[in-house]
This record gives C-alpha cells, sequence and structure tokens, in this order.
C-alpha cells in the first residue's frame, strides 16, 4: 500500500522534505466515455493513497446518499465530479485538476469529460500531459471515440498511453475477453508513435489492480495501474532543443538596468552565450542572468529569470531570444493543425487573434488543407470548421514571428486562436513548418506611393464603405456621393456588391464561409485602389462585425470610413427593389440577410446614416461634407487644372 | 534550507511567476488581492521575484471586513511598509453603517455582504481589469476546475460552464469594458507545497499560525478565538485559555482554531503532514451545503 508520508513516531523533518524535493512528477489526463468510469478511478486512486481527508470522506458519505449510483456504497466519482450541475446529471462537464503523490512521485492528474461535445476538454488536458490514460469497459471494448483519443492524444504529443480496460469485474474477471481487446488496441496503437503503450485490466469500483495487485486478476502478470503510473520512464522534455526565451516583459526599475524578464522555452543559456533577437536578426551576448536569489551562471529549460544583455538592442514583448547558431523559424505564414472548439464555425479569411509564446498578432485561415476525421483518420476537402473539428490548414499572420515546429518545442510550436469580438479561446494550433522565409523576403519600399498618387488628385485615398441591409439605399446613395465628387473633380471608383459578385467573384455563392470570402475579396481589392490613390466606394451589405474589421485592418486608421445605411427592415421589405424579400419570405431563397441570416449592426461607424425621411440628394450631401470637414478632399480645386 | 534547481517547488514557482508576469504584460489596471494569510504570503513572495529588480507593478488590495484577527492587520502593514508596497483597503461602508456582522447576520449573509460585495465594489470602483486571487485547484472541488486565468462578466459573476479553453502555457487575457479576469497563479501548488515553500524561502506569516495560549470558547465542536470584546458569549459558554492555531485565517468569529503546540514552521509542517482534516474545514463558511463553494463563486467570491 502507498503512503502519502511514512509517519513514523521519531519523524525526521529535513529527511521527509529531501524526499519529497527529490521526486518525480507525471502530470497525466484520464480519458473515456461517460460511464467508463474516469471519475471513480481518480476518486479510487486518491482514495487508495490517503489523499481524502476525514471531512472531505464525511461529505462524500453525505452526498453518496444524496446522488450516489452505486447503492448503498461510498460513490468515489463523486469526490472528483465537483460542479453541481454535473453531480445532477452525473456527468463531468470540464476539466479537473487532481493532485496525489506516492513515495515516488508527485502527480497531477486532468480528468477530462469523453463525450463528444467536450473534446475541445481532452485536447486542452493533453496539452500538459506527459500520459494518457484511455478508459474502456471491459463489456464493450474499443469504441469509435477510444480511437479519437489515442489520435487527439498523439497530435498534441503526449508521449506514453495506457489502456485501462476497467470494469473488469463486470466481465468476471475473464482472461480472454482481455486479451481481445488487448489485441484490437495493439493493432491500432501501432500506427501512433507512442513512446510507450501499455495495456492493463481493473476496477475502479473494487479497486483490483489500481494500486494493488488482486487475486481475482491472478492471470495478469503486469503491474497496477499506479506501479505503472510511478516506474514509466519519462525522457526530459526540450532537453536537446535549442535554447528559446520568449520575452515577456521588459524589466527597467530605473535607468541603470534594462533587463528582459521570461521563461526559458527550451535548451539553456549561460553568461556570454551570444544571443539573436529572433524576429530583427540583432545580435548580443548574455550579460547577467538576474534572479531575487542571485544572479546565476546558467538557465535551464522552464526557469524563469531576467536576462540582460552587453548591448542596447530594441527588445519588446513577443521577441524569442535564441542562439545565433540555432535559430527558430521566423515566417508570417505557416502550416498548422487546427483544433476548433467554439460553437461558432471557422470560416478561412475571417480575422482572428492568435497568440504564440508571449506575442499576440492578427491572423487569419488562408486554405484549409484537409479536414482530419478523428474516427477513421482520414482526409476531407472542407470548407470551414464546426466545433470539435480538426483540420490542417494554411495561415497568415499579420506580421512574421518566430516559431519551432511543435514536435520539436511544445512550447514555441504551439499557439491559441482567439475571436476579435467575442474575446473567446476558438482554437488550439500545432504548427509544423512556415512557409515561407519572410527574413529573407524583403517588401520593396517603393517611391511612388499612395500618398503622392492621392496628392496628385488632390485627395487623400480612402474606402467609404456602405454597410446596411438588401434594400437599404447603399447602392443608390453611393453612385449620389460619386456623381458629387466626380463634380468636385475628385478620382473615385464604385465596388457594387451585385456587380462584383458577376465577375470578381461570380464563383462564390452565400453560405456563410463564402461570404466572408467575397468580404476578403472586396477589402484586397478595395485596399489596392486606395493605394493607387482613389476614393474607393464599397458597397456591400458586409453583415458580419468581423469582416468589416478585416478590412478595416487591412488600410490605415484613417482610411477606413465605415458608413451604416441604417433604414429599417420593414421599410426594405416594403420597398423590396429587387423582389428578394418577397422571395426569401417564400423560402425560395436561403440565408438572407435579416430573414434568416444575421445583420450585425455596427457599433462605432464614422457615419450613422439614418435614412427615414431624408431624401437621397441629402444624405449624400451629409456623406461629402464631411469628407470636405475630415480633409479628404480639398475644398477647392485648384490643383485640378 | 536550499531548493534544487530542477525540483517540485522549483518548477511550481517558474510556473507560477510566469503566470504573474503574464497578467502584468497583459492587463492595464491589475490589482493583488491580498488577504493576509499563508498564500497571500506565498503569492506575495513570488510577485517580488518575479519583477526583481523591480517592485510589483501593481497594488495590493485588502477587503477588510472589520472583522479580521488584529494581529492580522498589524502583520499586512508590517508587510507593506517593509517591501515598500503600494496598498488599498477597502471596506463595504454601506454594511458598516447596517452593523453587519456575523452574530446577527449569519455566515453566509455576513459574507456576501462584508466580502463578496465588497470585493466587486472595489474592483468596480478602481476598474481593475484583472485580480489575482491565492487559490488552489486543491482546495475544494469546484475550484478544481478553475482556470488559470478565469473569466469574470462585468457584473463579476463566474460561468463555470462556459469557461475559456487553457492550453499549455497560453492564457487568454482579452476582454471587453467592464470585464474581467481573476489570476491564479498558485493554482497547481497544494496545501503541502505551500508550506514546503514557506520553510524553504523563509517567507515570513502571521503569527496566528503558530501556537500559543489563547482565549477561544468551544461552539458547536469548533475553537473559536476572542481577539476582541465584539465577541459573543452564549449563556453557558466559557472562556479557557488553551494551546491553539490556525491553519487557516478570515473573519476571527468564523474561523475555527486547532489545537496544537507547533509552533516553529517545521513543526507546522510535521503536524500537516499527519492531519486527517483538511484546511476548509476550519472555514465555518464553506459547511451551508455541500455546492456552497462553488455559488459563491458564480456570485463573485474568490
Amino acid at each position: 500500500m502507498n503512503k502519502i508520508a511514512p509517519v513514523a513516531e521519531a519523524f525526521d523533518l529535513s529527511t521527509y522534505i529531501n524526499s519529497q524535493e527529490s521526486k518525480s512528477f507525471l502530470r497525466f489526463l484520464t480519458c473515456g466515455s461517460v460511464d467508463d468510469g474516469k471519475s471513480t478511478l481518480i476518486g479510487r486512486l486518491l482514495y487508495d493513497t490517503k489523499l481524502i481527508f476525514e471531512d472531505q470522506l464525511a461529505a462524500l458519505e453525505k452526498d453518496s446518499r444524496k446522488h450516489g449510483t452505486v447503492a448503498d456504497e461510498i460513490d468515489l466519482a463523486l469526490l472528483v465530479d465537483g460542479l453541481e450541475a454535473e453531480r445532477e446529471q452525473g456527468i463531468t462537464i470540464d476539466v479537473a485538476y487532481r493532485f496525489f503523490s506516492t513515495e515516488k512521485r508527485k502527480f497531477i492528474v486532468a480528468d477530462t469529460p469523453g463525450h463528444e461535445q467536450y473534446t475541445r476538454n481532452m485536447a486542452t488536458g493533453a496539452s500538459t500531459a506527459d500520459l494518457a490514460i484511455l478508459l474502456v469497459d471491459a463489456r464493450n471494448g474499443l469504441l469509435t471515440q477510444t480511437r479519437r483519443h489515442a489520435f487527439i492524444a498523439s497530435l498534441l504529443g503526449v508521449r506514453h498511453v495506457v489502456l485501462a480496460v476497467n470494469k473488469i469485474d463486470l466481465v468476471d474477471y475473464d482472461q480472454k475477453r482481455f486479451e481481445e481487446i488487448k489485441a484490437d488496441f495493439e493493432s491500432f496503437s501501432s500506427g501512433f508513435d507512442f513512446d510507450s503503450s501499455e495495456v492493463i485490466p481493473l476496477s475502479a469500483r473494487f479497486g483490483d489492480n489500481v494500486t494493488t495487485s488482486s487475486e481475482k486478476l491472478s492471470w495478469f502478470t503486469g503491474p497496477t495501474l499506479l506501479e505503472h503510473l510511478e516506474n514509466v520512464e519519462l525522457g526530459e522534455e526540450h532537453s536537446e532543443a535549442a535554447f528559446r526565451f520568449p520575452v515577456q516583459w521588459v524589466n527597467r526599475p530605473n535607468l541603470d538596468f534594462r533587463g528582459y524578464s521570461g521563461t526559458v522555452r527550451g535548451g539553456s543559456v549561460i553568461v556570454g552565450d551570444e544571443v539573436v533577437v529572433a524576429q530583427s536578426g540583432k545580435t548580443s551576448c548574455v550579460e547577467k542572468i538576474v534572479t531575487m536569489d542571485g544572479d546565476q551562471v546558467r538557465a535551464d529549460d522552464g526557469q524563469s529569470v531576467t536576462l540582460t544583455l552587453a548591448d542596447e538592442i530594441d527588445i519588446s514583448r513577443g521577441d524569442v531570444l535564441a542562439p545565433a547558431h540555432s535559430r527558430p523559424d521566423v515566417s508570417d505564414q505557416f502550416a498548422a493543425h487546427l483544433i476548433w472548439m467554439s460553437e461558432n464555425a471557422m470560416l478561412p479569411g475571417r480575422p482572428y487573434l492568435l497568440k504564440c509564446g508571449t506575442k499576440t498578432i492578427g491572423a487569419s485561415v488562408t486554405e484549409i488543407k484537409h479536414k482530419v476525421d478523428v474516427n477513421t483518420f482520414d482526409h476531407h476537402a472542407a470548407k470551414q470548421l464546426a466545433l470539435n473539428e480538426i483540420a490542417f490548414c494554411n495561415l497568415a499572420l499579420s506580421e512574421a514571428i518566430a516559431f519551432d515546429p511543435y514536435e520539436a518545442n511544445r512550447d514555441t510550436g504551439s499557439f491559441i486562436l482567439i475571436d476579435r469580438m467575442t474575446n473567446e479561446t476558438v482554437a488550439a494550433g500545432l504548427i509544423w513548418f512556415g512557409l515561407r522565409r519572410a527574413t529573407n523576403v524583403h517588401r520593396q519600399a517603393l517611391d511612388v506611393n499612395k500618398k503622392a498618387r492621392g496628392g496628385l488628385k488632390g485627395q487623400k485615398p480612402a474606402v467609404l464603405w456602405f454597410t446596411g441591409l438588401s434594400g437599404s439605399g447603399k447602392s443608390t446613395i453611393a453612385n449620389a456621393v460619386e456623381q458629387k465628387l466626380l463634380s468636385l473633380g475628385r478620382h473615385t471608383y464604385l465596388l457594387d456588391g451585385d456587380n462584383v459578385r458577376h465577375g470578381l467573384n461570380k464563383d462564390l455563392g452565400f453560405t456563410d464561409a463564402d461570404r466572408v470570402e467575397n468580404i476578403r475579396r472586396v477589402a484586397e481589392t478595395s485596399r489596392l485602389f486606395v493605394d493607387a490613390g482613389l476614393i474607393t466606394l464599397v458597397s456591400f451589405i458586409s453583415p458580419f462585425k468581423a469582416e468589416r474589421q478585416l478590412a478595416r485592418d487591412l488600410l490605415d486608421t484613417d482610411e477606413f470610413f465605415e458608413i451604416f445605411v441604417d433604414t429599417t427592415l420593414e421599410e426594405c421589405e416594403t420597398r423590396d427593389p429587387k423582389g428578394l424579400y418577397a422571395k426569401a419570405r417564400k423560402g425560395e431563397i436561403s440565408n438572407f440577410t435579416g430573414i434568416d441570416s444575421d445583420y450585425e449592426v455596427p457599433e462605432a461607424p464614422e457615419l450613422h446614416l439614418k435614412t427615414a425621411g431624408r431624401t437621397v440628394e441629402a444624405l449624400a450631401d451629409e456623406i461629402v461634407d464631411r469628407l470636405l470637414k475630415d480633409g479628404y478632399i480639398g475644398s477647392d480645386n485648384t490643383w485640378v487644372i | 534550507m536550499g531548493i534544487d534547481s530542477q525540483s517540485h517547488l522549483r518548477r511550481l514557482e517558474n510556473e507560477s511567476i510566469h503566470i504573474i508576469r503574464e497578467v502584468a504584460a497583459e492587463f492595464d489596471n491589475p490589482v493583488m488581492l491580498y488577504s493576509i494569510g499563508k498564500d497571500s504570503a506565498v503569492m506575495l513572495h513570488l510577485a517580488l521575484k518575479a519583477f526583481y529588480p523591480s517592485k510589483p507593478p501593481f497594488p495590493l488590495l485588502h477587503v477588510d471586513t472589520t472583522w479580521k484577527f488584529q494581529e492580522m492587520i498589524t502583520f499586512r502593514d508590517y508587510t507593506v511598509d517593509k517591501y515598500g508596497l503600494d496598498l488599498i483597503v477597502h471596506t463595504n461602508e454601506e454594511g458598516v453603517k447596517n452593523n453587519i456582522n456575523p452574530f446577527d447576520h449569519g455566515s453566509s449573509n455576513y459574507t456576501h455582504i462584508m466580502k463578496t460585495e465588497a470585493l466587486k465594489e472595489a474592483l468596480t470602483q478602481y476598474k481593475f481589469d484583472a485580480a489575482f486571487g491565492g487559490a488552489r485547484r486543491d482546495e475544494e472541488k469546484s475550484r478544481a476546475k478553475e482556470r488559470v486565468f478565469s473569466f469574470r462578466s462585468a457584473s463579476h459573476g463566474w460561468d463555470p460552464k462556459n469557461q475559456r479553453p487553457e492550453l499549455w502555457s497560453l492564457y487568454n487575457g482579452r476582454i471587453a469594458k467592464g470585464e474581467s479576469i481573476r489570476a491564479f497563479p498558485l493554482s497547481n501548488w497544494t496545501e503541502l507545497d505551500i508550506w514546503q515553500y514557506i520553510l524553504a524561502e523563509g517567507i515570513e506569516i502571521v503569527p496566528l499560525y503558530f501556537s500559543a495560549k489563547r482565549p477561544v470558547v468551544e461552539r458547536d465542536g469548533t475553537l473559536l478565538m476572542l481577539d476582541d470584546d465584539r465577541f459573543r458569549l452564549e449563556p453557558g459558554e466559557k472562556v479557557e485559555q488553551r494551546d491553539v492555531r490556525f491553519r487557516t485565517l478570515g473573519c476571527y468569529p468564523l474561523t475555527g482554531a486547532v489545537e496544537s503546540t507547533a509552533d516553529t514552521l517545521e513543526d507546522i509542517v510535521s503536524e500537516m503532514l499527519i492531519a486527517r482534516t483538511s484546511e476548509r474545514s476550519g472555514r465555518l463558511i464553506d459547511h451551508d451545503s455541500s455546492g456552497s463553494m462553488e455559488k459563491k463563486k458564480r456570485e463573485g467570491y474568490f
């Protein structure tokens, strides 16, 4: 029996502390379906390793009577199913972290829910785990989701797996049944590159072969689950990796000290080592490694320290320091696996925020190469990604960042995507390779630029982005504005939704994914026109905030002028100039904005045009007056001669 | 006592420092909740390490219910002075005016008004967008599911079913105006880790953690200390001088003492190792019902 501590009469604290300190450490996760008994297994580990205190046990007995599912016994699952909703439904809805230790090791367990809609939680638990326990019910054997769990564990770089064949009591401790499941598992797990893979029969409910071997399983010659967890050999993560130091915080207490605080993510660094700022290519030497406990000569993987350098070079949060001879990739495009974690689908082209290490920048998926069926591991073409889907994608970033392939470094090769509007974490990403070396590609600096071109025309180029419901009057007003600008001698171009869809975008339909791509192309086109010095009028329903933000982000701050043409849905429907509302109401057109597709109202447009009771002339004048007032066009046209 | 650079405690220390720095770097106006207890002492020690040689770039906030042990307040002021830190003390003045106290209003109401409401009031008043708390996942079942960066709505509520996934050491600190993040740098520490670290690093803690003769009464099996003359004795209760210490600190009428003669850190850790009662059992507020911590957290309690 394992105990938390050998509590002897003459207790020697320092010996004890030393023994605690020399213990190794294992993070593992448990995955399995709702009824496989994960929570019971963890409860059993905590119970048998004496990690349950008396008062917790008393509460447990009380809870077991109220919610328990195992007749008169203590329901160990209730120890870990913490949230009230879970206890009522008898399921585990979120990742829970648990702690226990034995004489050999300290453990952190991530208990992750197994049913399909919570795959994202398993990925969360797996991202920091060294080992995964895949649970199956001996009566059911391997299920589709066992394959999924093995795949996700492998994808996230979990090095060791254990197949725990639970509820062996319910098949009468039958060796033959166990051997069948074992053979099944071995035939498919060999396809993954795990460092170790073990199959263990057990009963979490009765404790057979969890922490102590069982007479009922006398035919089984392997270790108990706990013995295996205590003895599985862990390679030192990143021990071979090159030194990486993502800068978290510039440490400037006074003018005499300038340090860079961060955590070593791979390799080690010694005072005097030459380091390079990966993104800028500037080099210097490590002068000091500073901590509150005194300066160090060396800093190893995982250590949080502050470095000072011999030279004053420009470094800020998000920069990565690395050895000059072993640099990370630096690129603004890479290929990666994405695990989609949001109810809202991922749409290529939609702008997201990407956090990699300590750097957060704009990013979008440029292409879904293929979606992975997590049950069959087949590849499929896809236009978008739904919750819990995994795909191999190309991503483009707003600037180049430093990274390593995930295989080489879990910390510098991983990222999350964040939705710009809701701020939720929508995806986890694992980088495979950079798509071009931005370090070697310098953008051609052009002498003739948009300022020069615009100056020639006497105007400040910009996009006037008209957004609003179909039939709100966008195109009519935009046409009137263009005519007025022309009569003032200004150079303009009008991109109209319907016209563009007949040419440039004729391959696109009206699904959400196509709408996003539609706007992306129009935004990119309008950027080119702005670069050409034109005042560009864009008249598009553009119902989604995220896409309007994408267009805004492509342009400089004062180049995007959003005009919300605000006409009520009732009014648009009454006008119905193209008869589209009537068709949509009859169900002949689907995904029609305002009817069965949302219009997200702009929160802070540059101009909010309420059209009710006003003429087109008056509305167009209001816009032109604003352009004059804000200096986009001059009040006279003397330079237009 | 030194700690090996690759040891378990160092690993926890490095992770916590990383988290504390992420918060300082990503938020405009963070604050560290300082409750004066041992976990706060460790969290503050880690913050000092995280930014050395700079000082932590955020103030400490103490929500004073006016019912804390006097020694806690003395220790708080001593610590702030010693490290030259900024301290904000906030009290729910409305509650004081209405004489809200643990005797008349019950532990649950009292805690809600003087702790939860007071905390929310302070966070709103000072517009803090991130608040560090010293909570650990091993303390209680609902905390086991808490994120390191835990999102709170503009009304400071926690929605356990709608938490942001948290992978690797990548924390999502993006929030809209009025919303905030509670950051828990000690998430992966256990109570034993805390004590071992205090011992190894020589961190000062409030003397109440050490045994001394103190005036106590026994009520419903719990030993309560008479910290001042506001304590109301019930008929038949008698005050005794006993050797007691506290495993957790809060408002003195709601904090149970344990009988102990452990008066050194070494003794406390040794005692901890043979303890069979978890630390929160000394907090009366958790016992109202089994899901009570989750309820409090949803309402904004730390």
